[in-house]
């Protein structure tokens, strides 16, 4: 009953295709947008946003990146951490190295090189699928990480091989409390997650998905394999790449290539299937459960110990995560592999009629 | 059916084609033609290698003789995108819709060769990009009218029945505006009435918008019923070309159907 499109006539095309078509949607869209720019770095302190809402809108932006490629393109990648990290370490040497550039263009500049690098290893999807071709991407992932570390220049030459993130100016403003840097961060996020949208639904996205189901009658209808596997390679390492660059200067504060191991590929990955795949609404969804989830059952595992009156150990409650991780995966994988996502979508299926049965 | 707009020149001819797999001779030195706006019927018993003609007329399989002229450029062999630019489209024998997306976004999808704006203008959806889109809709809108396939065009097209995917492929085909429509068994597995309404909308397509078509189809009563001209062929060879009539008096047609007391 509260959620029905009737009474909403559209009367021309351009209505029909538009993000949300239904008004309530609309409604609650920017509902959720005045409450993230504005209510939130109004009332969240600095622990909620520097370390839970930035990390989730930065791994929203990477599962996002991800998605374009494994949900809408088809072609499954274990590299999302090594693009990142070209991102990251790309970003940082704009920054050092021409720092009239700015700070925008140089996050740009960083997504450019990882979209670079992402076609580079997007090449073996041309002969390759499936299982295979993810197997070729982690050689992203081991050689990024080996390039980063044993050629000194794209660390400065510094000793550790950790450095520190220059601070983010922006026309002589600088983003230093949390809340500025998750002001920013929400602003890329939110303008690279709408260029997606609009992507998706228009040819290069249709081309996307058509490679994905089906790519016989796809190469037979007009649509070019290599031009189409390989843009979504780029376009793809692209939003992994300002990801990566966002993550070190918005989140970590320092550059380093033991931030993007194979274990966030796999989180990353994670996102997606818990998300939807195939879905940008289900990279945030995905997202946002894997960065809130450990936080919940550190909670509840305080609840826990204090109802039982047990004491349970930190290694535990991290163990207990990998665990409950694991088995929720396997869980979607059977029941839903669209995701929270698809899920979602039922939900309003089912509200369009509660609380009537028909 | 009007005779007049049935009397088109040789639009698509295939001269001396063959086509082996390894030892298996799919097609022996076939040659036929195609005349504009005819329905061109392609027949034979199973395995007599109606697909792999229909194969290689669009550049999925390559022939390795004879040539392939479509008006006046002619091809030793040519790739599936080079077809779908010169304006075959088809279907084929098991559906290959794109399941996971919309019936309107198969369309679409159909219209790909038309689009003119490169992804950065659509990622900004900046005026040409939305433009296009929106013209590329209305064309496809009319195609949904023509099929009747109004009420599913939001329908991801994997929960549609199979009768009705087959009306979308064909939809998807004419979606490209093509010149030559190849049909590879438009009605095979449907049940009666659906088979009706095929036949409609192919002597529709061919009527309205005057596109040649040649397709493949084992009901004979079909192929009798609507095509101007039929090709038959036995083990890769062909054995028989006219019209329905003539082809069905042909002793060589009669023993390669029913066999040949030995």
């Amino acid at each position: 009953m509260l959620y029905r499109e009737a009474g909403q006539f559209k009367s021309s095309y351009a209505e029909d295709q538009g993000i949300f078509p239904l008004r309530q949607d609309r409604i609650a869209f920017w509902v959720l947008m005045a409450v993230a720019f504005v209510v939130v770095p109004l009332i969240g302190d600095q622990y909620w946003l520097s370390a839970i809402l930035t990390p989730f809108l930065i791994f929203a932006l990477a599962a996002l990146g991800l998605n374009i490629l494994t949900g809408y393109a088809g072609q499954l990648s274990l590299g999302t951490a090594a693009f990142m990290a070209v991102g990251a370490f790309m970003a940082y040497n704009f920054v050092l190295r021409m720092p009239w550039l700015g700070i925008i263009p140089s996050f740009i500049l960083a997504g450019l090189c990882a979209a670079a690098v992402g076609i580079v290893f997007g090449l073996p999807s041309l002969r390759i699928k499936g299982f295979y071709l993810a197997v070729a991407t982690l050689a992203a992932q081991f050689f990024v990480l080996w390039a980063l570390q044993r050629f000194g220049w794209f660390t400065n030459y510094s000793s550790s091989g950790v450095i520190t993130a220059q601070e983010i100016v922006i026309l002589g403003y600088a983003f230093k409390t949390p809340a500025q840097k998750y002001l920013l961060t929400l602003a890329i996020v939110a303008l690279m997650a709408l260029a997606a949208k609009n992507l998706m639904r228009s040819e290069t996205g249709r081309a996307f998905m058509a490679v994905r189901d089906m790519d016989v009658a796809a190469s037979v209808i007009g649509i070019p394999m290599m031009k189409t596997k390989l843009l979504a390679f780029a376009i793809s390492s692209f939003y992994c790449g300002v990801a990566g660059a966002l993550h070190a200067y918005a989140y970590l504060g320092t550059v380093e290539p033991e931030a993007y191991s194979l274990d966030l590929s796999f989180r990353i990955l994670f996102m997606i299937i818990i998300g939807g795949v195939g879905s940008i609404m289900g990279s945030f969804l995905g997202a946002g459960f894997i960065t809130l989830f450990p936080i919940f059952l550190n909670l509840a595992s305080g609840w826990v110990s204090h109802a039982l009156g047990v004491e349970i150990s930190h290694a535990t409650v991290s163990n207990l995560e990998l665990i409950i991780f694991g088995g929720l995966i396997i869980f979607f994988l059977i029941v839903e592999p669209h995701g929270f996502a698809r899920l979602w979508q039922i939900a309003k299926e089912k509200l369009r009629l509660w609380p009537f049965p028909h | 059916m009007s005779a007049a707009r049935r009397a088109g020149d040789v639009i698509l001819s295939v001269q001396d084609v063959s086509l082996a797999f390894g030892g298996v001779r799919a097609l022996q030195e076939v040659s036929f033609d195609v005349c504009e706006h005819e329905i061109r019927a392609i027949i034979g018993p199973n395995g007599a290698g109606k697909s792999s003609m229909l194969n290689v007329l669009n550049g999925v399989y390559h022939p390795q003789q004879g040539k392939i002229r479509l008006r006046n450029k002619e091809f030793a062999d040519m790739d599936s995108h080079q077809a779908a630019d010169l304006g075959i489209a088809r279907t084929f024998q098991n559906i290959a819709l794109f399941k996971g997306m919309s019936v309107l976004d198969n369309l679409m999808t159909g219209r790909n060769l038309k689009m003119r704006c490169n992804f950065l203008q659509q990622a900004l959806w900046l005026g040409p990009a939305k433009r296009e889109e929106l013209e590329h809709r209305r064309a496809v809108e009319e195609i949904i009218d023509f099929l009747e396939i109004q009420h599913i065009r939001k329908t991801p097209v994997g929960r549609l029945p199979y009768g009705l995917q087959k009306r979308v492929e064909l939809g998807r085909a004419l979606a490209a505006e093509p010149a030559v429509l190849l049909l590879d068994e438009p009605m095979a597995g449907m049940n009666l009435e659906e088979k009706r309404d095929m036949c409609r909308f192919i002597l529709d397509v061919n009527d309205h918008y005057g596109t040649t078509i040649v397709l493949i189809e084992h009901d004979m009563g079909v192929v009798m019923d609507i095509s101007d001209r039929v090709v038959v062929l036995d083990y890769g060879r062909k054995i028989a070309d006219g019209s329905p009539d003539e082809v069905r008096g042909n002793q060589s047609v009669v023993d390669a159907y029913l066999g040949v007391a030995h």
